[in-house]
């Protein structure tokens, strides 16, 4: 079995938020990257796990710049078999599912795995652009996987409750929670991971379909309005007729 | 050209959100001189369909056809391309539920469309640009996005914009697809309905509580004041990592991401990872004994005590409130 694991680089879940060039861009002075959290802990652990108990190679993909290597060999620590990081800026969601799609399509993966979303653009959008471009079945938000031969079982997120699913490989999955516990990378996997192979391959022809012309912070709030806790009353009164939502 | 919104319903009835979506897309349709179209696969009676003419939808596109009652995005979204070609459709409006998560991204894949996924408001026109608002950094800043394909797809952050009536009479006609045997690849064992609570991403009051509240069993005073406000119950990830409460309440960077009306946390002390799944709330009351607990900084109203006294007074506040309402 042949799993292809998406990998984002993000900011660090504390990072501070700010931007530069007349707030056009994202300001990266001090920010600690890491693996999207939803692509490491739901989506790498699990396949890492399904490699171990069913066999199966592990490719980490990655769209972005060399400053990208550093989160690839972390994932390759975790488990990865080898990596491909197309060197190209990810900043539009279907240039870069346009790039994981022609990619993989000489490489037949049985499964593409991702996390849900990325916690920078939030915006869910790449596993299911992969698996529209590449006409094969999308398993949005699933929280459970097991695979018996080409068939797997699934549990999914819909609105409204949930829904337990099989599908036949190759299928494209978003994980969130419940789909794996984290793990941190041993010593072994540290080491090994020096050695495995990244491969860089230059973008395939394609478009971006959007871009952010700015970005705006939330205004500051002026701080609480603090009630006695003797007079729950007032802070009823003030949500009926100040704030105005109960 | 036209808009076309697509819109959910569950047991028959639409849900709020597509009211909204249906306000969104006329006030799109407005801005771009079009008519607005709605399609819907989930079964609802004709005179629900027609609802959403209170709300400007001029026509409504309906598909009945059993083998769509589960959900599939790859079959969704062929659906959708199929009647955006009839109403020659250039933006398409979805809410950012489970499904519209799923299905946008094939949709915009298979148009070849620009999506901005979660949108918060209207779309601006500047000269050439079709500009879109939406939250990025887990809800620490606002990102606003430029489309540059022919076609466009927003999918609404749900509880963004408020349902507003226009009313017209809105024509239902039924929508049939083309759809092959081998479009359906995935096999549906079980739907299990989250049936009896109200759920926490649709949910306009969220009662929530963290490691301040001691244990699994002090939990009924939370229960009871969601029971009154009509409120979900939610919990901090600490107490869904403990097994306090199902991991379903967890709201937060990892958890659910929320934005009700009025968000409670009770003992919860606000860390960032917490404050990222809920600071999309309209207003937030925070109770905490800890005065120094961050939370309060985020906190539209705060009230510094024990919960276990605080929370049953508030309750009994509450509970003379709705009976004089």
């Amino acid at each position: 079995m042949k799993i292809l694991v998406c990998i984002s680089k993000t900011p660090d879940t504390t990072s501070k938020i700010s931007f530069t060039d007349n707030n056009s861009k994202f300001n990266s002075d001090k920010v600690q990257f890491i693996i999207n959290p939803y692509d490491e802990w739901y989506a790498l652990v699990r396949a890492i796990e399904m490699k171990e108990q069913a066999g199966a190679t592990v490719t980490i993909m990655n769209v972005g710049s060399a400053d990208c290597d550093a989160i690839i060999r972390k994932a390759l620590a975790i488990g990865g078999d080898d990596a491909v990081r197309i060197d190209a800026e990810p900043d539009d969601a279907f240039f870069v599912a346009d790039q994981v799609a022609q990619f993989s399509k000489s490489e037949q993966y049985d499964i593409i795995m991702l996390g849900k979303e990325t916690i920078d653009y939030n915006g869910s959008q790449v596993g299911g652009m992969i698996a529209g471009l590449l006409d094969i079945p999308f398993v949005s938000l699933a929280s459970k996987m097991d695979i018996a031969g080409n068939i797997a079982s699934l549990e999914r997120d819909i609105s409204g409750g949930r829904e337990l699913l099989t599908v036949q490989t190759p299928f494209v999955i978003s994980a969130s929670k419940g789909m794996a516990e984290a793990r941190i990378p041993n010593m072994r996997g540290i080491m090994a991971a020096r050695t495995k192979p990244i491969k860089v391959l230059p973008p395939f022809p394609s478009e971006k379909l959007t871009s952010v012309k700015k970005y705006d912070l939330p205004k500051e709030k002026a701080g609480p309005r603090m009630i006695n806790a003797d007079q729950p009353e007032e802070l009823v009164a003030l949500l009926h007729n100040e704030a105005k939502v109960i | 050209m036209s808009v076309l919104v697509f819109v959910e319903a569950s047991e028959g009835k639409f849900k709020k959100s597509a009211f909204e979506a249906a306000t969104y897309g006329v006030k799109v349709g407005t801005l771009l001189g079009v008519e607005t179209h709605a399609l819907c696969i989930d079964e609802a009676a004709e005179s629900e369909l027609k609802s959403l003419g209170d709300y400007g939808i001029s026509k409504v596109w309906y598909v009945n056809d059993s083998r769509l009652r589960n959900f599939d995005p790859l079959v969704y979204a062929k659906v959708i391309t199929q009647a955006e070609a009839q109403t020659n459709a250039d933006v398409l409006v979805l809410i950012q539920s489970y499904s519209g998560k799923a299905i946008a991204p094939v949709l915009a894949a298979k148009l070849r469309a620009g999506l901005v996924s979660g949108a918060i408001d209207l779309p601006v026109l500047e000269g050439n640009s079709f500009l879109v608002k939406k939250n990025v950094f887990s809800g620490k800043a606002f990102a606003t996005y430029e489309m540059h394909s022919a076609k466009k797809i927003i999918s609404l952050m749900s509880n963004s914009i408020a349902p507003e009536k226009k009313p017209i009479d809105a024509t239902v006609a039924a929508f049939k697809p083309e759809l092959e045997d081998s479009d359906f690849r995935v096999t549906v064992k079980e739907v299990v309905k989250a049936s009896g609570t109200i759920s926490l991403s649709d949910a306009e009051i969220v009662v929530s509580g963290g490691r301040g509240l001691k244990g699994p069993e002090n939990w009924g005073m939370v229960e009871e004041m969601a029971g009154i406000l009509g409120a979900a119950t939610a919990c901090s990830r600490p107490v869904a990592d403990i097994h306090w409460r199902p991991h379903t309440e967890h709201v937060g960077q990892t958890g659910v991401a929320i934005r009700p009306n009025l968000y409670i946390a009770i003992g919860i002390s606000g860390a960032i990872q917490h404050l990222a799944g809920v600071n999309g709330s309209k207003v937030m009351v925070v109770i905490n004994k800890d005065p120094e607990a961050p939370f309060f900084k985020a906190a539209d109203y705060g009230i510094v005590g024990d919960a276990f006294e605080v929370v049953p007074k508030l309750n009994e506040a509450f509970r003379k409130f709705k009976a004089g309402n």
